[in-house]
């Protein structure tokens, strides 16, 4: 392919420059420029940012489990934000906010997409680093930084932003319309500036480095899943969130430069405000751009990740390697065109409604492909549970339970009902929340040893795995029956309205039930930390992959292989395949040296290779016929 | 040895039961005591037994791992084999699938009969057809699918006698279970398709009654059409002291405009909902009747819709006596919007009509003095030039 020259070049370079290269702490740890390190950092970010959203819903699932009782320890821990130790209902909201914009944005997409693209794009499609390494870096800095600006809004007097994650406005563009309009919003809308900036950064190197710096053999079609998702995803991230960094500037400059691209006719406290002739629509339309692709590219590195996994502990072929891919373009094209799914009843034409409605159903067509694809990926396969495969299988399991949801809200006509209730909820965060967070700890699990170059406790990973789980299904299995009563999603408490009052019961079931699932990974987080230090040391390949990052030495170098970088023969699921010797051939391979388990469907657009297959069989034959 | 671990786990489920027992013990004592206090302390002790009692169960947990650690090493060392752990999981697996398709079932059966009462409206029927139908077809997907899952990962768990089945891929199938869903969505996407052009019908009806609802922090505004039946114009800039809805009193259909506390709307008529926001955008939800539309600022949306149950009806069909159709706020609108909510009757045309004569008009008196309007009977020209002057 197009990159041989490309790889010519940096083996000479590399072996050049490894004999004296000297890191210091801040060029290994901080300022790093090798991919793998980018990676880790983006992993331990993304786990500090998923706890610190954690504990938020622990604290707002506490106020709607006990809306009527004092907790002074909250105002211990909380001051201002929990008078008389109840939560106050504006940080109620702040909190809401922050846990999606955390949970959505830092640790599925910069958490996900930043660690196992970092990770695993070079590693798998055989290249010594990125594209453009000091983007890479870069991109993690402006991410970082990202982080720290949205948690320093806990800081300011008013409180952190408090709109809702998808900050409409003319809510986010008021100040006097609730204390999370002030500089709490300022500093979200600042804080995603710089976390787009990093995402694109990002993506623009995932895709270049995808399509240039692929090892010799690897074409596009034996490359694996988790490539074809990472890539796709980069694709999807580079084309949406530009469209989100125009909504938000033009919301800058509503709300402090006097503009009015989303405000019109407005009133507050009785009074006239001077803005006319601009339209809150216009902001979800261009916030939904980007909103409903990024739910995919939250899931789909996570189904490429879960495809792989499968494959591997199943010891099997992923079933339909092409209809996976071609699923994964399925839904990367149509992700773009659905995104007035969000928008049914907000005043869009409901013409718009109606074609809206029609391709967020088509798109469930690729999905439920994946699904079957999945479950027969399994069928009579030899599977093993490891921690990985099990979060795997969580993640498909959570994908069909929420996503047979997503059918209903599809619907424009049923979604008059179920708009913004806990339906939704419900929905949401088992299809996307649950399945993508199952999604990146299965990557956890499984790439921890690529990583870290020790094992974690697979004990451990299996209580951590059925106690989140089980909790995870305890807490949002019940919101949908929530949401089918009218119940709406945002309400700091279910008191004031008598038909709400009879869910507190469940609502108090649920808290219990999130407050384990949080306990639960205090075991991952035991077993993440001491199995980077003290666990168990790797082996070169621990779970016989067949993938080319499984082909680098436990000890990271610098540019990843020793000597060249390997070539590339087949596709990466030749598991199990009859005639072999193992359960598994690496892509390294060459077919000639399977001459045994090699099939006519080998050698497809090979006619030479096909014959030498034929003669090889036909002596073979020959040769029993003499015995 | 496996006897041992079974005591073990016993004495680990007594303590675990002390534990809580006097956990509840020392909450209740917090409770009473926080009542008792009018400003209450933290309860240190209590955040200690609970810190406590998180670190004794991971100590336990830790202590079974080292017994499953030793057990496997004692195991390794008379040269059997350790815990097979893929039989453990497949089996776990299995189990979860049966009970938790059971507490599935359960759920749907125990909380699924707290839902909504049958639609209160004529298009929330449709809606309701709509919905079971999908209900069905998913209910069968989720159960089939969910025991494929489970039951494929306990039948086919590892064996080291076993390979896998070397299968990449099978086209036929594959089609199948492409079309297959295609079809049955296209069917829901026809069927859901109609249903909503239906439901979003924007066509006039001769007769409809127009409401306005217009929402604002954190209260929603009803104004009626007054005798003459139509609604005046409203402009955001005349909002002003008593006139909060910015009504222009210009137009002679503004001055017999009704305010109410309550959305009271005759049975089997069609209502017209014009719906407006003064501040944020707000959500009008009256999910008895199927309804929501956002309110937004700037841009007036609207929602027909015909109620078919009175209030009374479904009082006794609920078996609730204090039951009330309701209109709440379904849009983060800020710190109050879990508590926006007016009362929504359906009653008969008859008592409709007598409740509507009762409502007062906007034009009070005092709003009337405040934009000098006292005059307004008399030299009706000269008032004009003075509401212009006012604007």
């Amino acid at each position: 392919m197009s990159t041989l020259a490309v790889h010519d070049h940096g083996v000479a370079h590399h072996e050049e420059g490894h004999e004296h290269h000297h890191d210091t702490f801040l060029t290994k740890y901080v300022f790093s420029q090798d991919h793998k390190m980018i990676a880790k950092q983006f992993l331990i970010t993304g786990i500090t940012m998923a706890v610190i959203a954690m504990l938020l819903s622990i604290l707002f699932r506490i106020q709607l489990a006990y809306p009527d009782k004092s907790f002074p320890l909250l105002e211990t821990l909380l001051g201002r934000f929990a008078p008389e130790g109840r939560l106050d209902p504006e940080f109620y909201l702040s909190l809401v906010t922050i846990h999606g914009t955390i949970m959505v944005f830092f640790v599925l997409t910069a958490g996900l997409s930043g660690t196992f693209s970092n990770l695993l794009i070079p590693l798998q499609v055989g290249a010594r680093d990125m594209a453009s390494p000091f983007l890479n870096m870069l991109s993690y800095w402006f991410f970082f930084t990202a982080c720290v600006i949205m948690l320093s809004s806990f800081f300011v007097q008013k409180g952190p932003a408090g709109g809702g994650w998808t900050i409409y406005p003319p809510l986010s563009a008021l100040p006097t319309a609730m204390k999370g309009s002030g500089l709490g919003m300022t500093l979200w809308l600042i804080s995603m500036v710089c976390f787009v900036a990093s995402s694109l950064m990002g993506g623009i190197n995932y895709v270049s480095t995808v399509l240039n710096m692929r090892t010799k053999g690897m074409d596009l079609w034996k490359m694996p899943l988790t490539i074809w998702a990472f890539f796709l995803t980069a694709i999807l991230g580079v084309l949406s969130f530009p469209v989100l960094v125009a909504g938000v500037v033009l919301l800058i400059f509503d709300r402090s430069f006097g503009t009015s691209f989303y405000l019109s006719d407005i009133v507050v406290n009785g009074q006239v405000m001077p803005f006319e002739g601009g339209s809150p629509i216009l902001f979800q339309h261009l916030f939904w751009f980007l909103g409903h692709p990024e739910v995919y590219i939250v899931i789909m590195p996570a189904m490429g990740i879960s495809s792989e996994i499968m494959s591997v502990n199943s010891r099997k072929p992923i079933f339909g390697y092409h209809a996976m891919v071609y699923s994964l373009i399925g839904i990367t094209v149509l992700s773009f065109i659905v995104w007035g799914h969000h928008m049914f009843i907000t005043g869009m034409n409901p013409f718009l409604g109606g074609v809206f409605m029609i391709t967020t159903l088509i798109i469930a067509v690729p999905s439920a492909v994946k699904t079957f694809n999945w479950l027969a990926t399994l069928w009579r396969g030899n599977i093993r549970f490891t921690p990985a495969m099990l979060f795997a299988i969580g993640m498909v399991s959570f994908f069909i339970s929420g996503g047979i949801t997503g059918i209903f809200l599809g619907n424009a006509a049923l979604d008059i009902n179920l708009h913004d209730t806990y339906f939704v909820v419900a929905h949401f965060h088992l299809v996307m929340g649950s399945a993508a967070i199952f999604g990146m700890l299965a990557g956890v699990y499984h790439w921890f040893p690529k990583m870290f170059g020790r094992m974690m406790d697979e004990k451990l990973g299996y209580l951590h795995f059925w106690l989140t789980f089980i909790g995870a299904y305890l807490v949002f299995f019940p919101m949908h029956f929530m949401g089918l009563d009218g119940v709406p999603r945002r309400y700091y408490a279910f008191t004031e309205f008598a038909s709400m009052q009879r869910w507190l019961s469940v609502n108090m079931f649920i808290t219990w039930a999130a407050i384990m699932s949080a306990c639960a990974q205090v075991a991952f987080l035991y077993n993440f930390i001491s199995s980077i230090f003290f666990g168990k040391k790797a082996t070169q390949n621990p779970w016989q992959a067949n993938t080319l990052e499984w082909t680098t030495p436990v000890e990271h170098l610098h540019g990843n292989w020793p000597g060249e970088i390997p070539s590339v023969y087949r596709w990466p699921y030749d598991y199990s395949k009859p005639g072999a010797e193992e359960d598994y051939i690496l892509q390294t391979t060459p077919l000639s040296q399977t001459m045994s388990s090699n099939l006519p469907h080998d050698f497809e657009d090979n006619p030479a290779g096909l014959e030498a297959l034929n003669k090889w069989t036909s002596t073979q034959k020959a040769n029993e016929e003499v015995k | 040895m496996a006897f041992k671990k079974i005591i073990d786990s016993k004495k680990l489920l007594a303590s675990l039961a002390v534990f809580m027992l006097l956990g509840t013990n020392v909450l209740m004592a917090q409770t009473v005591t926080a009542d008792a206090a009018a400003k209450p302390g933290v309860n240190w002790l209590s955040v200690g037994y609970y810190v406590l009692l998180f670190v004794l169960i991971s100590i336990a947990i830790g202590v079974v791992g080292k017994i499953l650690r030793v057990y496997d090493l004692s195991q390794q060392i008379q040269g059997k084999k350790g815990t097979n752990w893929n039989n453990i999981m497949g089996t776990i697996c299995l189990i979860f699938m049966v009970v938790g398709l059971s507490a599935a079932f359960w759920d749907i059966t125990e909380q699924g009969s707290m839902t909504l009462p049958e639609a209160a409206s004529k298009h929330g029927v449709k809606i309701d057809a709509m919905f079971l139908t999908t209900t069905c077809i998913t209910l069968f997907v989720f159960v089939i699918t969910q025991i494929l899952l489970f039951s494929f990962l306990f039948r086919y768990k590892h064996s080291d006698k076993r390979r896998a089945y070397f299968l990449p891929h099978n086209n036929t199938i594959e089609k199948v279970w492409t079309i297959i869903p295609a079809i049955v969505l296209t069917v829901l996407v026809i069927f859901g398709f109609f249903t909503w052009q239906e439901v979003e019908n924007s066509s006039p009806v001769k007769g409809d009654i127009n409401i306005d609802v217009t929402g604002h922090q954190f209260a929603w505004e009803i104004r009626y059409a007054g005798p003459d039946g139509i609604l005046g114009k409203k402009d955001f800039r005349l909002t002003a002291g008593a006139n909060k809805l910015g009504i222009d009193f210009k137009d002679k259909n503004s001055m017999d405009d009704l305010q109410a506390d309550t959305l009271v709307l005759p049975v089997n008529k069609v209502i017209r909902l014009n719906i407006f926001a003064q501040d944020v955008i707000h959500s009008v939800y009256m999910p008895h009747f199927r309804v929501q539309q956002n309110a937004v600022p700037g841009l007036p949306t609207f929602f027909k819709f015909t109620p078919t149950i009175t209030t009374e009806e479904m009082r006794r069909k609920v078996d609730d006596p204090k039951f009330e159709y309701l209109l709440y706020c379904n849009k983060i609108c800020g710190s109050s919007h879990y508590n926006m909510q007016r009362v929504v009757r359906v009653v008969t045309e008859g008592e409709y009509n007598q409740w509507l004569a009762k409502q007062k008009p906007y034009l009070t008196p005092a709003l009337r003095t405040e934009l000098k309007l006292a005059a307004a009977d008399q030299k009706k020209s000269i008032t004009q030039n003075r509401l212009a002057l006012n604007n």
